[in-house]
């Protein structure tokens, strides 16, 4: 429509100018008609793929009874937003959001303030040992949950720390610190190393440098490292089921599972807390997703 | 790992002068390098404290008869001191080749390659297409992408429920299935139509992170060398094996090695999907939680070994892959 309107009022002399790139046969990354509908359908079937198992627990959120999900059709004639109201009144929803804020929260500013250091040492200097530790930073981001459990349980019940916010801050230390400490490595290979010349000439130490001058840089990356280490925390299911033990203190991939876990299911709760739980954490996904990866394989797609 | 050079002097690690003795070696190097050393110290201690002596203590534990009833616990006021004692490597052979082991471990053992190694294909090849296609000049494809990255933006435990839901037995893929007049297996009972679920649901979460990764190294490729390619009379095939491929390689092998890992790892998808109801479907990860967590009386010794074993498994599997990479001359991005 646009298109017809721009060109018919469009002087004459410009109507082959618009044209010519059509003229001159496919330009790479165009596709003749066939192709472009071939790569639309597929695209739109992907995208209706990873779209309908959401929009469906959205949908099964707004029935208000427990077994709807076995009735959908019947959700349409009385959609209600009861279940929210239920959820937000009745259930320890504002308990579980403080519990897996603390968490999470505790998680990734301990993860951050520890790793930034080592992130810097490991991108800009060289010192004995250097590939030890970078070995030791890749194989504890490899631990299974099963490697730390068990002893993880034994110390932190001596240490009465569990079910407390304290021991699983500490727990899920052990894999945002070297965690964070790579995210961040990768994103101080970014920052050029003339810098830090500039500034070990100006006379500052190593750490002044990384204090006055790379660290104010490296604020995007800091970003990225810290939502890293918080939506892991938010999403850790293994460690938080085990060592949180009352239903005030659940994280939230904890309190979810409670609702069918008790004797009766109460599926339509669930979906409704689940949405609530998404929305946020995926808004903000939406926010950084692009550096998410820039940090992760930073190294890679440099070459 | 990347970089092999020291950037402040340009010199090559490795080649150092011969050294005096130990004593002078340790003073030179602790002036030369105490800085790096002080930078990472922070995280030296909290692995040392959070990782390592966890570990010990774990691998320590694999070597008793450890379980919840012989642990130190308290019951009320009382303490009762553990009573577990020192039994060597018996639990690493009553695993390995102890009666049962082939429904004990084997069987898990051999379900969790095939998973790792069914998933990871099914994230890398999904991914790339879509990277592919994305890559494209194509009317809404920054709307197609933000809707394809929409299982990995949403918390997998989140997710899983919802795929819960829609896998129960009546739930919303059956009565599609019988509509259809196809059968429609029971996907959380029955321990093949289990695995393809879990297979399924994995695949459905974890092909984001590779579309979006391949789709950086993608971008990344000089579009000279398929205008090249293209003049030398290069087809699209061609140019794909020609070009595209060697042009990922890098990225690839990050990807591969890191969703091999998750995969191999991947704790919440199962354990949510099946909770205790499918001894079948369960990885050795999830296993191992089960021995250790999910049964009474906890069996903690043999847990810690499976554990022990799984991250032996994978260090095993990441030093090999290293290797063949360094020998194809790749480096790895991590």
């Amino acid at each position: 429509m646009s298109t017809t309107a721009v060109q018919s009022s469009a002087p004459a002399d410009q109507v082959p100018v618009d044209t010519t790139p059509a003229g001159r046969g496919r330009r790479r990354g165009e596709r003749g008609l066939a192709g472009s509908l071939t790569s639309h359908g597929i695209l739109i079937v992907a995208s209706l793929i990873a779209l309908f198992p959401i929009a469906w627990l959205v949908y099964l959120s707004l029935g208000p009874d427990k077994d709807d999900y076995l009735h959908p059709e019947d959700i349409l004639g009385k959609m209600t937003l009861d279940n929210y109201s239920f959820v937000l009144q009745h259930t320890p929803f504002f308990d579980w959001l403080w519990s897996t804020v603390v968490v999470s929260l505790g998680t990734t500013v301990i993860g951050v303030l520890v790793a930034a250091t080592t992130g810097y040492a490991v991108s800009r200097m060289r010192f004995p040992g250097y590939k030890k530790f970078m070995w030791v930073l890749l194989v504890t981001q490899m631990f299974p949950v099963a490697v730390l459990m068990v002893p993880m349980y034994e110390i932190l019940s001596e240490l009465q720390l569990i079910d407390n916010y304290l021991g699983l801050i500490l727990v899920y230390c052990s894999t945002a610190v070297p965690y964070c400490a790579w995210l961040l490595k990768g994103y101080f290979d970014t920052i050029p190393f003339e810098i830090d010349e500039a500034g070990r000439v100006d006379g500052l130490s190593p750490f002044g440098t990384f204090a006055r001058l790379i660290l104010p840089l490296a604020k995007p990356g800091l970003a990225v490292a810290a939502f890293y280490s918080f939506i892991t925390a938010f999403g850790e299911v293994a460690f938080a089921s085990t060592f949180m033990l009352s239903d005030t203190k659940y994280t939230f991939a904890v309190g979810l599972q409670s609702f069918v876990s008790e004797h009766d299911a109460q599926r339509n709760l669930m979906a409704a807390t689940a949405v609530l739980v998404a929305i946020p954490v995926s808004a903000f996904f939406y926010l950084v997703q692009k550096n998410l990866v820039t940090g992760l394989t930073a190294g890679g797609t440099k070459g | 790992m990347t970089v092999v050079i020291d950037r402040a002097t340009g010199k090559r690690r490795g080649d150092r002068a011969p050294r005096p003795g130990p004593l002078q070696r340790l003073k030179h190097s602790y002036q030369r390098y105490w800085y790096a050393y002080a930078m990472i110290a922070p995280v030296v201690v909290v692995l040392g404290v959070l990782v390592l002596y966890p570990l010990v203590r774990g691998i320590y534990l694999t070597f008793t008869d450890a379980n919840s009833l012989n642990s130190a616990r308290t019951i009320g006021v009382n303490h009762i001191d553990a009573t577990y004692k020192f039994i060597g490597l018996d639990n690493y052979a009553d695993i390995l080749w102890g009666p049962t082991a082939y429904d004990r471990f084997w069987s898990h053992f051999i379900w969790t390659i095939v998973w790792t190694a069914l998933c990871v294909l099914l994230h890398y090849a999904i991914g790339l297409g879509l990277a592919l296609l994305l890559n494209q000049k194509l009317r809404g494809r920054t709307f197609y992408r933000l809707i394809l990255v929409l299982p990995w933006a949403v918390p997998t435990f989140v997710t899983v429920f919802g795929w819960r839901f829609m896998l129960a037995d009546g739930g919303v893929i059956n009565s599609v299935l019988d509509t259809l007049h196809l059968p429609s297996p029971l996907w959380l009972e029955d321990s093949f139509w289990q695995r393809t679920a879990a297979i399924m649901v994995n695949t459905w979460c974890g092909v984001p992170f590779m579309m979006v990764s391949l789709l950086g190294g993608l971008q990344s490729i000089d579009g000279a060398l398929y205008e090249a390619a293209e003049m030398d009379g290069a087809n699209a095939w061609q140019r794909f094996r020609h070009v595209t491929l060697p042009g990922l390689r890098s990225v690839s092998s990050t990807v591969v090695l890191l969703g091999v890992i998750w995969t191999f790892n991947q704790f919440a998808i199962i354990f949510l999907l099946f909770g205790d109801t499918a001894p079948d479907a369960q990885i050795l990860v999830t296993w191992a939680y089960y021995l250790g967590f999910g049964q009474q009386p906890r069996d903690y010794a043999q847990s810690a070994a499976y554990g022990v074993l799984l991250l032996s498994i994978l260090i095993v599997f990441t030093s090999v892959y290293r290797r063949w990479l360094a020998r194809n001359e790749q480096q790895l991005a991590i």
